[in-house]
């Protein structure tokens, strides 16, 4: 909306060599190669996290084959008879990101519709910011919540259910609620920018605001709402320190959510603590489960970008 | 997440909303405006039952000590000095190299970029990406790339201002271009009319009318770097320190860690130290996210 000129000042062709300035502007072109060269930098950032993650992980997968890696059923890195397969670190991973789903997806977008369509300005004005502050929460405290309070106090104590210290029933729920604002805020604008018209048009129809909520409103803004859904899916994949306190550190198979288990994220994290040598293979394991975790949250940002532009509708 | 779209949220709270109220009268419509309120009491009472179980347990040991003595192995003689003073040190730094670069790039790509040149979509596409990484990725490249220069030490303030501010880049840059976004083009054709060159319609005019929304969104993202945890544990930031940082090459820990730190302790005693610092952190915290939106409420122009 805004592009002035390109790269490098105002050069019109056919312009009038009157009009030519007369100093030549040096430090101009310093200013447009600095601010050039700020915006390429993030070039060079991703392209140095394909490196600084596939050369350690290249040299993982020379010692360990792929597909033990990718299909193997037992993660015991430290043992003496080291076995590396992902999948009990995969199958943590879903079931916290599914549980923290479960929560976050209907209660961010219950609470952006009534932001966007129910709420007067004054409330909104009000509530928007709390749900902020559930954003703002750092996450080695949700954590610290999960732990003691949502895991000891309710679930073992109050509810006496059969879990022990950790679970990653605690982990997700607590992680879907870290999700629901970002969920509500990106929602919560893609129903905001719907056009007033098509509200109008169908209250004139005789619709109710729950018709025109669900029929008109939601649709319309189908392809942001999509969108904040998979870049919280995103979050709770990459999710770290709730994880990391809440989830436990055991590397199996979960088969039930009131067990622990041990996500990619919480892997990464724990190994991390003991002193990995540059170089060994403990070292280039960390970085083959994180260009896991890189690529997998990089195909779900891609689809959330791609079902932005499919589906996107301008008016 | 309030940084994606201030746009929107300026048309919807400019425009009054000639929506009709009531008509909620059918049990279906009622039963749904129920559950819409619903959806924002629990995620409210979830935030209340947090802080006040926080304070609860934190209460005990929320006193001067917290703020003065040096972590101990005896839960009552430890504080967390070392931890503020790193979390404040880290935080700076990662403000004095992030911020200077996001705007650049911000600016760069808003104001100056071909949008029709298909390397500049890429660079957007990939500012996008970058925003959504998992912050433990940045942990690895940080460290990945100290071991690539030969750094022994890897918990040093410098190295963990790198990771935070690669983390929190992104973010800078798509509030930058956001807040450049709403500032109307008739003042940067009303400046060039008036002989000025685009750099200095940039520097007198629409950078200045740029920077609240800049500073609300730069305030949010790094008090998200602040909070974060992750890619310092993995630079190893993890340890006893029992000094006080005193420079770029200096070790430290930061706040989230300590309590991280004391949250894994089996004693009890070591959990309240963990909660009291916690809300130490969430009122510094909050109070950022004050200054944040009192900036938005105050000095955010309308056009």
């Amino acid at each position: 909306m805004s592009t002035l000129t390109t790269e490098g000042g105002p050069v019109v062709p056919g312009r009038p060599s009157a009009l030519t300035p007369r100093s030549p502007r040096v430090g101009e072109k310093v200013v447009y190669a600095i601010l050039r060269s700020a915006s390429l930098l993030t070039i060079v950032i991703t392209a140095g996290i394909l490196v600084a993650l596939a050369i350690p992980a290249a040299e993982f997968f020379a010692q360990v084959p792929v597909t033990d890696f990718l299909f193997g059923t037992r993660w015991a890195p430290q043992f003496a008879d080291a076995s590396f397969g992902v999948l009990p670190l995969v199958s943590a991973t879903l079931w916290t990101t599914v549980i923290a789903l479960v929560v976050a997806v209907p209660f961010g977008l219950g609470a952006a519709v009534f932001l966007s369509e129910y709420a007067h300005p004054t409330l909104r004005a009000v509530l928007k910011p709390i749900l902020e502050v559930l954003a703002g929460i750092p996450t080695v405290v949700y954590g610290y919540f999960a732990l003691t309070f949502v895991q000891t106090t309710v679930f073992r104590e109050w509810l006496q259910l059969p879990t022990e210290a950790f679970s990653v029933l605690a982990a997700g729920l607590v992680m879907g609620v870290m999700i629901v604002p970002t969920i509500a805020s990106i929602s919560e604008d893609a129903m905001s920018a719907v056009p007033q018209n098509m509200r109008q048009g169908s209250a004139a129809l005789g619709a109710n605001r729950m018709q025109t909520t669900v029929r008109v409103v939601f649709p319309a803004a189908l392809s942001g709402i999509i969108a904040a859904v998979v870049l919280g899916i995103s979050r709770a994949v990459g999710e770290t320190m709730i994880v990391a306190i809440a989830a436990g550190q055991q590397a199996r198979i979960v088969e039930n959510p009131l067990e622990l288990g041990q996500t990619m994220t919480g892997f990464i994290a724990n190994a991390a603590l003991g002193d990995a040598r540059v170089g060994s293979l403990e070292y280039d394991t960390l970085y083959a489960v994180g260009l896991l975790l890189f690529a997998l949250t990089l195909i779900i940002n891609f689809i959330s970008i791609a079902i932005v532009r499919r589906f996107r509708e301008a008016y | 997440m309030s940084v994606f779209a201030p746009i929107s949220r300026q048309i919807g709270e400019g425009t009054i909303r000639g929506r009709a109220r009531g008509g909620d009268t059918s049990p279906a419509s009622i039963l749904f405006l129920g559950l819409l309120w619903l959806s924002l009491l629990l995620a409210f009472a979830f935030l209340v039952t947090l802080i006040v179980t926080t304070v609860i347990e934190g209460s005990p040991r929320l006193n001067a000590m917290l703020l003065t003595e040096f972590p101990a192995s005896r839960p009552e003689e430890a504080g967390a000095r070392p931890a503020i003073l790193g979390s404040m040190m880290v935080i700076g730094f990662t403000a004095l190299m992030t911020l200077p670069l996001g705007i650049a790039a911000g600016v760069h790509l808003e104001e100056f970029s071909d949008r029709n040149n298909w390397w500049n979509r890429i660079v957007e596409l990939n500012v996008q990406n970058l925003a959504a990484v998992p912050s433990i990725v940045y942990g690895l490249l940080t460290l990945g790339a100290l071991s690539a220069i030969g750094v022994k030490d890897k918990n040093i303030v410098i190295a963990g201002a790198t990771a935070l501010s690669l983390l929190i880049l992104p973010v800078i840059i798509i509030v930058t271009r956001e807040a450049l976004r709403g500032v109307p083009i008739e003042i940067r054709q009303g400046s060039l009319a008036l002989g000025a060159t685009p750099l200095q319609t940039l520097f007198r005019q629409t950078l200045p009318s740029a920077i609240p929304g800049i500073a609300t969104g730069s305030i949010l993202a790094l008090s998200r770097a602040l909070g974060e945890a992750a890619p310092l544990l993995i630079l190893g930031a993890l340890v006893f320190v029992s000094f006080d940082p005193n420079g770029l090459l200096s070790g430290y820990t930061t706040m989230p860690i300590q309590i991280f730190n004391w949250t894994g302790r089996p004693q009890d005693e070591f959990h309240i130290l963990a909660a009291a610092a916690s809300i130490l952190l969430l009122v510094l915290l909050l109070a950022m996210n004050a200054i944040a939106i009192v900036i938005r409420n105050r000095y955010q122009k309308r056009w």
